[in-house]
């Protein structure tokens, strides 16, 4: 019987990552080395690991909820989400109206968020392992310098209410991972790792790189303003903050989906 | 029972897991709660109060304590690092010079915290050395240690920000945090060497309430 259980338990781990890794809901990003857009000069490792293929949405959330009542948003905690937490949906297990199931998730707090993925087994990605992932277009692992990756990411950026379009709206990547650009923006673990050298009097080595930058721009000028925008965006937020346009997806290592 | 039940049971139980724990943690909070409501005059923990937080945090004496613990005390808190040589010794004595401002009658009452932002380097021993040569080894001095990912959590709770930028160092903002008896945010510096007046305020009002 013990041999029996334990060939059940291997089993059953077998078939556990192969539903992480097959369900098409998750997609493997090989690691490597990139030179970010802010916050440091230098090449930064990014390993491997799993990334969902969309945005998690307003259903999936709404099961999560319903498991996990402290993330109602009648009774979050006001330490973990601010008033807007969930704000359109009807109540604590319904969607409001016009607000579609397969549409990303907003008004999400980062521990909301943050809590999510860790009852998935998975965790937020990392600001790095983001942009390493969302700087792929269609073809190419790094497309930051082509014309239309960027002209595409801007017009998105001055397009409303974009988070009220259903997951899979946009292309799917080099690594098969959809809607990086053209829906929501998303929750990242280290948000607060971005210091932006506008809050200089609060940074001990604020980066004014950015700025001081500004004043030899040259070809590259769409890719920096396209990226400083997440990265000012990522400086302004708080952790309780819950927005409209803002929503997230999980990842994983892949040791952990292998065990 | 056939083996293709138990492993509907084995993979149900595996799925769950990780939610669970999530679930088990908030229960041993609300657990928690309920001694402490006994102990703090029936009072419910605030919506606000840091001590929602269920992190373990391990202290320069080696001891393991729950931001809980510190219930009772008003806290001034700021995140540092050790091994830092540009801001931190600015902060830390920023730290000292409200000390000092406290009255003495109130220091017992009030909790100088220093959490660490370098959790790999600064290990209770070296954060002990640090208390030592920085003569902060008084009982309402604290340095705290916890995992990456809660002193990560806590810095958004400070809406601290910080980021290695090298092997040795971070860069990170300069906020001291004062913290109500119950661990509600009241007040916050920002800046080194800012003038704390407003933050020594601060601290003896809540000592008095």
């Amino acid at each position: 019987m013990k041999t029996l259980i334990r060939l059940a338990v291997c089993i059953a781990v077998m078939i556990q990552s192969q539903a992480y890794s097959q369900s098409g809901s998750m997609v493997e990003v090989k690691g490597g080395e990139f030179i970010p857009l802010y916050g440091t000069k230098t090449e930064v490792p990014v390993g491997d690991f799993l990334m969902d293929v969309y945005p998690v949405t307003n259903a999936e959330f709404q099961q999560f909820v319903e498991s996990n009542p402290r993330w109602r948003k009648s009774q979050v905690k006001k330490l973990f989400a601010d008033d807007n937490y969930l704000r359109n949906w009807k109540d604590d297990l319904s969607l409001g109206e016009g607000m579609l199931p397969n549409s990303p998730v907003t008004n999400v707090s980062w521990y909301a968020a943050k809590n999510y993925c860790e009852c998935q087994g998975k965790r937020l990605p990392t600001v790095d392992e983001w942009e390493y992932v969302a700087m792929a277009n269609e073809k190419q692992p790094d497309a930051r310098t082509e014309k239309t990756y960027n002209q595409f990411i801007l017009s998105w950026y001055e397009t409303p209410d974009t988070y009220k379009k259903t997951i899979g709206n946009t292309f799917k990547n080099y690594w098969g991972v959809y809607d990086l650009h053209g829906l929501v923006w998303e929750w990242t673990s280290d948000f607060n790792s971005v210091m932006i050298g506008g809050e200089s009097r609060k940074d001990s080595t604020g980066d004014n790189n950015l700025f001081c930058g500004a004043a030899a721009v040259g070809a590259t000028d769409l890719m920096n303003y396209a990226a400083f925008m997440r990265y000012a965006f990522r400086g302004s937020m708080k952790a309780q903050y819950s927005v409209k346009n803002l929503g997230f997806r999980c990842v994983q290592d892949v040791e952990k989906s292998e065990l | 029972m056939t083996m293709k039940n138990l492993i509907y049971i084995l993979l149900a139980a595996f799925l769950f897991t990780a939610c669970n724990n999530a679930e088990k943690k908030e229960t041993e909070v609300e657990n928690d709660l309920a001694e402490t409501k006994v102990s703090a005059e029936n009072k419910e923990l605030p919506e606000l109060s840091i001590y929602n937080l269920p992190s373990t945090w391990t202290t320069q004496n080696g001891e393991n304590i729950q931001l809980e613990d510190l219930r009772g005390n008003v806290l001034v808190m700021v995140m540092i690092y050790t091994s830092c040589k540009a801001a931190c010794p600015r902060l830390v004595a920023d730290m000292r010079n409200i000390e000092k401002q406290v009255p003495e009658g109130d220091l017992d009452n009030v909790k100088f915290i220093m959490v660490s932002i370098d959790p790999e380097t600064d290990t209770p021993k070296r954060l002990k050395e640090f208390s030592i040569e920085n003569d902060m080894e008084d009982d309402h001095w604290l340095f705290l240690r916890g995992t990456p990912e809660d002193t990560r959590e806590f810095a958004t709770v400070l809406a601290v920000s910080y980021k290695k930028i090298s092997p040795i160092d971070f860069s990170h903002s300069n906020i001291i945090s004062v913290f109500d008896e119950e661990g509600v945010l009241v007040h916050q510096q920002e800046g080194l060497g800012v003038d704390n007046t407003e933050t020594i305020q601060a601290i003896t009002t809540e000592v008095s309430n």
